[in-house]
């Protein structure tokens, strides 16, 4: 069972997600530099936090024309689980593997703080150990993470249950209070916030049980046992 | 801007010959005040630099503490005061980039930023606000791109910083001993610059940073590029992995020439190297621009020919240039050709070495009426000067600016900005405490008291988390060094600086001067910041959430001496009377008494009392925990004074302990043990902040209501007044 961390040039929490998921959850977890392919053997991606290229032009616009994105690309039809947090995220609305985009934070700042989300569909690999609507105590940190669909695809996104998480409270201005997303076949997960900050009780000063259960989900779709 | 011309007399005997034009340009940029110390040099070995804890090596520009189980931490503090006065975002960006650079050359991760940010009076001042905002977007957009979080800072607003600006950063590193880079050249060694091309940027930095700020000079101000700078730490981190670097060294001020000349000096051998080699973002650029560019983001390496490919592979993978700009000598000459023509070839030591000055000083006129004190009309709305202070750009919170660094990243944060110091974790179990900590309204009063005062409350601070203070960062930043009274200033705050830190046996790790810090209408207050590193072996001190009925303790006297206080100077327009004078005795044992009490867990939370005195003290515990608490103001230990002087006196040395009533007892008897002043005085409960004396009520706030106008005062005037 290998969790593959894509790195991109700029990305900065590529070492706290391989953390999580080596110290914490016991993974098997590899590195994988963008301007390779991924091996066939792997069973999980994630796209981790970061500024790839320095956020130049748009946050994530030039990383997911990376040569490792054919290769995401090919394995989210497989059916893969595969998870993309903050500019993780970014990039994979940026390479189409998701719907919607991301702009700038109504403050038009960046934004570093402690939110709460809610769970919308535990049906994810990466939210199948989750009550719906349960809470979820978990940092933000990003200048654009606002998230934004046009009615049309809000619709459908409500529809096919593509909505995986909302900020409880109204934090950025995002459509429909929305911090995460998933394909339609909902393998492809991203998120704005950090879960990989979260799942520690020492650096989490609220509750880290909520945000550990996005890892088990994993854990519990890759039939590892912890 | 160039060499006075004594100095170039004293240039031309010591080569005895006329220099040629591109080694006055390297002589200038190195015998700046901003690169050689020349003005205070002499004086700042007063500071105790050794300690059990602290690893030296040549070359280094950061200082290095060993914190057990092979790891050691680097710690470091710059400013960007002229650059950020003229150009807030880029000047303030690179100032984080550059004490980054500095961390990196040692071997170690940066793993933390602190910033200090200084401006005029943002009430009355567009230009001031102008600064503040975009200096806070500046130290936003290059900390957050790297991935390093800024988890501690301080902001203040006073009128000596009119039309100028002070931007101090602090950053800290963290690895493994054995990776630290041990300096040193070999026969054969190749001299490599890596990163970011050299342009036409920052030209003149050094000197033009040691100088007042008379012109926009804007040609000398760096540009900033995090993305670069990010590739750059990944890359010198595989490469000192790789064992691939034999020396190291950042380019900061003065561009090659300094880093050039420096490397080659603390090694003990020569450099040649040749212009042509530099890879440059303009064809054009004439040799004495590539030599005093301050472009950013460039790292000087010295390796040999086999570790050199490998060195090209990583960076042929983080896709950043390295050029092999010369070779090493045994000469001891700095040997600078154009392509086949010689064009500079000079002792580095002559470079290096720039003539010490021993300047006059003479204590200041003002000094001498200074501390007089002055009779008030008396004031009797204390709830209303209460929140006046509360919503003052000086205590307000500083939530709108910690909110745009990321202070999460790089999962090490325990103890978050926002109150007291800041806690991280290191990888051997232990953790790290940090705080800066300034004070030029004390320090214009009486700046040796006023500079002892700053190095206590950061030492104060990091004592609240439960950390043994273990290392200090000094940033004397001060005006014109030939002014006889601000030289007088300035070295009455490094012997206070000096006292405190043998009496205390904390060395001085890093530090900084930053002279001719000039306004338009005259010199900047004195305006030493002191940054603490402290060591928590086991359990940091984790505040827990405050209940009704536990008891609020203080440590330690208050005593009448508001000179330079925010009640003072912000609610009655008055600078002067006596400013806070610390107790070396008094201060040992309340650190040690609170020490001994988070150890033994009888408190649930230990806040510091600074800024705004007692009264504000108290607030803050309310607003951050949401809970009321009445105060009475006679039990408060220490002189007899009036009902203002207690709430609102910044004496040192004093801590608020909050307890739960079961643990009186056994905290009480530590205490006495100690002998050290405390008294219980008052209960938590309720929705107010309420204070009374000898029953009569003074004070009464609701909590919820001043807590929402504390928050966001700040954002108000910034980004809507």
């Amino acid at each position: 069972m290998k969790v593959g961390v894509v790195v991109f040039p700029g990305s900065n929490c590529d070492r706290d997600m391989f953390h999580v998921l080596t110290d914490v959850f016991h993974l098997d977890a590899q590195y994988y530099w963008h301007d390779k392919g991924l091996p066939e053997n792997i069973d999980a991606v994630i796209l981790p936090g970061g500024f790839s290229y320095g956020d130049r032009l748009r946050a994530g616009v030039i990383a997911a024309h990376s040569p490792v994105i054919k290769d995401v690309q090919k394995m989210s039809e497989k059916g893969i689980p595969i998870l993309g947090v903050c500019n993780g995220f970014q990039i994979l609305v940026e390479s189409g593997l998701l719907p919607g985009v991301l702009l700038k934070n109504d403050s038009l700042n960046f934004m570093c703080e402690w939110t709460d989300l809610i769970v919308e569909n535990n049906q994810t690999p990466f939210t199948n150990q989750f009550e719906l609507n349960q809470k979820i105590p978990i940092p933000i940190a990003n200048g654009e993470g606002k998230y934004f669909a046009d009615d049309e695809t809000l619709k459908s996104l409500q529809k096919n249950n593509q909505i995986v998480f909302r900020y409880s409270d109204v934090v950025n201005g995002s459509s429909n209070r929305i911090a995460g997303v998933c394909n339609e076949d909902g393998n492809v997960v991203g998120m704005m916030p950090h879960p990989e900050r979260a799942v520690e009780s020492e650096i989490n000063p609220i509750d880290n049980k909520p945000s550990s259960l996005i890892f088990e989900s994993l854990l519990e779709q890759m039939g590892v046992k912890n | 801007m160039s060499l006075e011309s004594q100095e170039l007399d004293e240039l031309k005997t010591k080569i005895g010959r006329d220099p040629t034009s591109t080694e006055l340009q390297i002589v200038a940029a190195e015998w700046s005040e901003h690169c050689s110390y020349k003005s205070s040099k002499r004086h700042l070995k007063m500071l105790p630099m050794t300690g059990p804890l602290v690893i030296t090596e040549k070359g280094y520009d950061s200082g290095v503490l060993d914190v057990g189980d092979g790891y050691v931490v680097t710690a470091h503090i710059e400013s960007h005061n002229h650059p950020s006065a003229v150009e807030p975002f880029g000047g303030a960006a690179t100032g984080v980039g550059g004490v980054i650079r500095d961390i990196l050359s040692t071997g170690t991760r940066p793993i933390a930023l602190f910033d200090g940010l200084r401006f005029g009076n943002i009430e009355k001042d567009k230009q001031a606000k102008w600064l503040f905002k975009n200096a806070v977007s500046g130290i936003s957009a290059y900390g957050n791109c790297l991935g390093i979080p800024t988890i501690g800072g301080e902001v203040e607003f006073d009128e000596c910083y009119k039309n100028y600006a002070l931007v101090d950063v602090a950053a800290v590193g963290f690895g493994k001993k054995e990776n630290l880079i041990k300096n040193h050249a070999q026969k054969g060694d190749v001299v490599v610059l890596l990163g970011g091309a050299t342009g036409r940027d920052g030209i003149g930095g050094s000197q033009f940073a040691s100088d007042s700020l008379e012109s926009e000079d804007r040609s000398a101000i760096q540009i900033p590029d995090p993305f670069i700078e990010k590739l750059i730490i990944e890359a010198i981190l595989e490469a000192r992995n790789q064992k691939l670097i034999h020396a190291m060294k950042d380019l900061g001020g003065g561009g090659l020439s300094c880093a050039v000349s420096e490397t080659a000096d603390s090694l003990g051998i020569g450099i040649e190297m040749d212009v042509t080699k530099v890879h440059t973002r303009e064809s054009d650029m004439h040799p004495d621009e590539i030599m005093v560019s301050e472009s950013q983001e460039r790292m000087l390496i010295v390796t040999n020919l086999e570790k050199l490919e490998k060195l090209k592979i990583i960076c042929e993978k983080f896709n950043i240039q390295c050029s092999v700009i010369g070779h090493v000598t045994f000469d001891n000459l700095m040997h600078v050709k154009n392509g086949e023509d010689t064009i500079a070839k000079i002792s580095t030591d002559v470079v290096t070495n720039a003539t010490l000055l021993d300047l006059p000083s003479k204590k200041p006129a003002y000094l001498e009426t200074i501390e007089d004190e002055k009779e008030f009309p008396l004031l009797e709305n204390y709830s209303e000067i209460l929140s006046k202070l509360l919503f003052s750009p000086n205590i307000s919170s500083k939530i709108w600016v910690y909110g745009q660094y990321d202070h999460e990243v790089g999962i090490r944060t325990v103890v978050k900005p926002g109150v007291d110091a800041s806690v991280l974790r290191l990888d051997n179990g232990k953790f790290l405490s940090a705080k800066i900590d300034g004070n030029p309204k004390h320090c214009y009063i009486n700046p040796r008291e006023g500079a002892i005062g700053c190095f206590e409350e950061a030492c104060r601070n990091v004592v609240c988390t439960g950390a043994k203070p273990i290392g200090m960062l000094d940033h004397l930043q001060f005006g014109n060094p030939k002014d006889t009274e601000i030289f007088w200033t300035f070295l009455e705050s490094l012997k206070g600086l000096t006292d405190f830190a043998n009496d205390f046996e904390i060395p001085c790790v890093g530090g900084k001067v930053s002279l001719y810090n000039e306004t338009p209408s005259g010199s900047i207050k004195p305006t030493p910041v002191i940054g603490v590193l402290g060591l928590i072996d086991k359990t940091p001190m984790i505040s827990q959430k405050i209940s009704e009925n536990d008891c609020l303790v203080i440590l330690g006297d208050t005593k009448n001496e508001l000179g330079g206080s925010e009640y003072f100077e912000y609610i009655h327009k008055f600078i002067g009377g006596k400013c806070p004078v610390v107790n070396f005795v008094d201060s040992k044992k309340n650190m040690k008494s609170v020490l001994e009490i988070i150890q033994d867990k009888l408190v649930k939370s230990v806040h510091d009392c600074s800024k705004g005195g007692l009264a504000v003290a108290v607030s803050e515990l309310c607003m951050t925990n949401n809970v009321g608490c009445s105060v009475s103001l006679e039990k408060v230990p220490g002189e007899s004074l009036p009902t203002d002087k207690i709430l609102f006196s910044e004496s040192h040395s004093r801590y608020l302990l909050i307890v739960e009533k079961n643990k009186l007892e056994h905290l009480k008897s530590i205490l006495e043990k100690n002998n050290t002043s405390f008294e219980i005085i008052g209960n938590f409960g309720g929705n107010s902040i309420s204070f009374s004396n000898n029953s009569k009520p003074v004070i009464d706030l609701l909590v919820d209501k001043t807590q929402k106008v504390w928050l966001s005062s700040l954002e108000e005037l910034v980004m809507h007044a």
